[in-house]
């Protein structure tokens, strides 16, 4: 069963991945070009990882997976900008 | 106060559970020990992690209660009915216990009392957790903002924090409206059934007054109270949103 939530439920394993916080950073998607920042990205999280797709374009810009306590992060399709 | 963690360091710790509160007949407050804590800002959550004697790991993440003011770092579960995570919290765990804990974490769900505009905060349920650390941080600081709460339960029964929000309503610039959505006791003057459209039209302040509006509730609540929001006309950009699920069991 997946379920809809959003870039909140995956704060602390990015906060992991990234070493910094994560949920305020602004996020390109490369296919639709919507400019998101990532609490309000669309986060399935009942996968073996979570994944991640554009608000607007579904399309999945991210994907979130632990293996053996380490926290590993794809960017398929999201252009993650410098914060501020 | 450090009010950042440094690059890299989320850690895990252990916790020291110093206390429980049973909220609601489902939902308890956990209220912690955390020797490492750098300090949180209302809104942020934590993440959970239990393990299974065989080495199997559970992760959940769960709101901050209490205000960055307060002593301790307050959670308050909700059980939910074949959860991994939340039953333990609820049912066994007790005062002295140990749990490990990651955080705080979020930097976008957060209210700072120095910001300004009214204060419109809407939650679902336990969606009220980081409402609650907003609210008491708004008391605590007691900038000169407006707050208003609109929050939405099955019964009043289910109504997590009421004595403190019926206190907090006492409050000349905070106003605590509850909708009721299945049961609501004789004479109740609240509203009753989900918060709509036209709940909101009334309730939330226009757009102009440039509210700064906090959503946060299991995800079809959230979906239909910022749909409503923008159909009123409230800018989509002063609208933050919080989802919640089955997964947060």
């Amino acid at each position: 069963m997946t379920y809809l939530l959003d870039g909140n439920a995956i704060a602390g394993d990015l906060f992991a991945a990234f070493g910094r916080e994560m949920t305020d950073v602004v996020g390109k998607c490369r296919n639709c070009g919507t400019a998101s920042v990532v609490a309000e990205l669309c986060v399935y999280a009942r996968a073996p990882g979570a994944v991640a797709r554009c608000p607007i374009c579904d399309a999945v810009v991210m994907v979130v997976v632990t293996i053996g306590g380490e926290c590993h992060v794809h960017l398929p399709a999201l252009e993650l900008q410098e914060p501020a | 106060m450090a009010r950042a963690a440094l690059p890299g360091r989320l850690n895990w710790q252990l916790g020291r559970v110093v206390d429980t509160i049973q909220q609601t007949h489902r939902a308890k407050s956990l209220v912690l020990d955390l020797p490492n804590w750098p300090g949180h800002r209302a809104g942020q959550h934590v993440d959970i992690r239990l393990t299974s004697d065989d080495g199997y790991q559970a992760q959940r993440g769960y709101s901050i209660a209490s205000a960055p003011e307060d002593d301790g770092v307050t959670l308050t579960v909700d059980r939910l009915e074949g959860g991994e995570v939340s039953p333990y919290l609820t049912d066994v765990v007790e005062p002295g216990d140990e749990i490990e804990v990651r955080g705080p974490i979020g930097g976008y769900f957060v209210w700072d009392a120095s910001l300004s505009g009214p204060l419109l905060l809407i939650s679902g349920g336990s969606g009220i957790v980081p409402m609650r650390a907003m609210l008491r941080h708004w008391a605590a600081a007691h900038p000169p903002v407006q707050v208003r709460l609109l929050h939405s339960a099955r019964s009043l029964d289910d109504v997590i924090y009421r004595d403190e929000l019926m206190r907090l309503a006492a409050f000349d610039e905070a106003d605590v409206r509850i909708a009721l959505t299945r049961v609501w006791p004789e004479g109740w003057r609240g509203h009753r059934g989900r918060i709509d459209r036209e709940f909101l039209l009334g309730a939330a302040w226009a757009a102009k007054d440039q509210p700064r509006i906090y959503v946060c509730g299991p995800t079809g609540f959230v979906e239909a109270a910022a749909a409503a929001l923008v159909e009123n006309g409230q800018r989509p950009e002063t609208i933050k949103t919080e989802r919640f699920g089955p997964t947060a069991g």
